[in-house]
């Protein structure tokens, strides 16, 4: 689905746990994610601190969706 | 040679442990035959013998690819098996790729004869072809016993170190390799025979498949996001409550394109996921884990970004044929472009 998005035209960042299988799919921006059943949160966490996890997995996201790549590129940091 | 000692790699379903909540379980090992393990052993007729059957968690190895094969790799070692099977994995990701990863460490970091299989569209097919033999397998466990049928065969060939046949007389993925050998025909007249049946409409077999290296380049970056709508997608099956499209659990047919306007978080009230495989507990209670919707109202707010799109699009990402995940898709991308969406953040489970 990634690679179909960015065929019509839009960059794409997929965030997601299983980072081999999203570079496998040819997805060009990734983001690795927290675990299968809850990438972008963490139950054990109390809410707020969960959220400011989401936030920063969000803001890498958005940060990697601006920086242009040749190639496809994990961002980690 | 005696009888040939085998190891045997499952995951917590086929193991009777259980479903997705027991997918975060660690490997283990149990001297035992085991599920899937029980129609191999039987298909040996005593020539080979299931040892150790070796348990993990399909989560577990997902979230933590590395731990988990040194854990099994050091399992593995310890009963210095003659050859090493994993799964049949048919079209289950996080298996296949499980599958994949641990067949690929035991032959080439241990050198034991290893094989696994699993259907043509499994990621792990693609990740592990070229190094490992993988059979050919149906989509679903209903192929099971096509799948053995399969397998056994194979994997006493390669145990014995005899000599493997083409990817069509074996029945594994093919692996890239090209092998040189006469033929009764040349090369002329095989070009002919084969342009005249392709002239006559008939079935004809290339010898020559082209590869499959279907890349897409990315797009250039966002320049400013501050103006940007940015739009969600996710193969994690976050739908409204109720599910009021029917999307499938598993092998969705479809996807559906749901308002979130006025919005400001997703809540077990409003939204829930519809994806099977993987466990729901978390996704339910805040679909937001999945879908960040509460985060991407706040930046919106502080205009961060210019503008959180009105719609989100969701499909439910567990044995879904490619086809269709490639389907809708450049639907959804031609709807985005035309919507005037600058950039997509797509979330997988």
């Amino acid at each position: 689905m990634v690679k179909e998005i960015e065929r019509a035209g839009l960059p794409v960042i997929h965030m997601c746990t299983v980072v081999p299988i999203s570079l496998t799919v040819g997805a060009n921006r990734i983001v690795p994610t927290i675990a299968i059943p809850h990438p972008l949160g963490n139950p054990n966490l109390d809410p707020k601190d969960e959220k400011a996890l989401r936030r920063n997995l969000v803001e890498k996201a958005l940060k990697a969706l601006t920086t242009e790549v040749e190639d496809q590129t994990v961002f980690e940091e | 040679m005696g009888k040939i000692k085998v190891v045997h790699y499952i995951n917590q379903f086929f193991a009777g442990i259980g479903g997705e909540e027991k997918a975060h379980i660690k490997p283990e090992v149990r001297e035992e035959i085991i599920g899937p393990g029980m129609a191999i052993n039987a298909g040996f007729k005593g020539e080979a013998e299931i040892v150790a059957t070796i348990i993990c968690g399909d989560s577990y190895f997902g979230e933590n690819i590395e731990e988990a094969k040194a854990e099994i790799l050091e399992m593995v070692k310890k009963y210095d098996p003659d050859l090493f099977i994993a799964g049949p994995a048919f079209n289950a990701g996080r298996y296949g790729v499980a599958c994949g990863t641990i067949t690929d460490a035991v032959q080439n970091e241990l050198g034991i004869p290893s094989l696994t299989g699993m259907y043509v569209e499994n990621p792990g097919a693609d990740m592990f072809k070229k190094s490992v033999y993988i059979v050919s397998t149906k989509n679903s466990a209903a192929g099971m016993r096509d799948a053995v049928k399969k397998m056994v065969p194979l994997a006493l060939k390669i145990a014995k170190g005899e000599e493997i046949g083409s990817p069509e007389e074996e029945h594994y993925i093919p692996r890239g390799v090209r092998k040189n050998f006469f033929t009764e025909k040349r090369g002329s007249e095989r070009a002919v025979d084969m342009l005249l049946k392709k002239l006559k409409g008939e079935e004809f077999e290339t010898e020559f498949p082209m590869p499959d290296f279907d890349r897409v380049d990315p797009q250039p970056a966002v320049k400013d996001l501050s103006k940007a709508t940015i739009a969600l997608v996710t193969s994690g099956g976050i739908v409204p409550k109720g599910n009021p499209d029917h999307i499938e659990s598993s092998s969705a047919s479809k996807y559906g394109k749901y308002d979130i306007e006025g919005f400001e978080n997703l809540t077990s009230a409003d939204h829930e996921t519809a994806h099977g495989g993987y466990d729901p507990v978390y996704a339910n209670e805040d679909p937001d884990r999945v879908l960040p919707v509460d985060v991407l109202r706040e930046m919106e707010k502080e205009g961060k970004i210019g503008k959180l799109h009105r719609y989100f699009y969701t499909t439910v990402g567990n044995g879904t044929a490619v086809a269709s995940a490639k389907k809708f898709a450049e639907e959804i991308g031609k709807e985005l472009v035309a919507d005037g969406v600058d950039a997509v953040i797509l979330t997988s489970t």
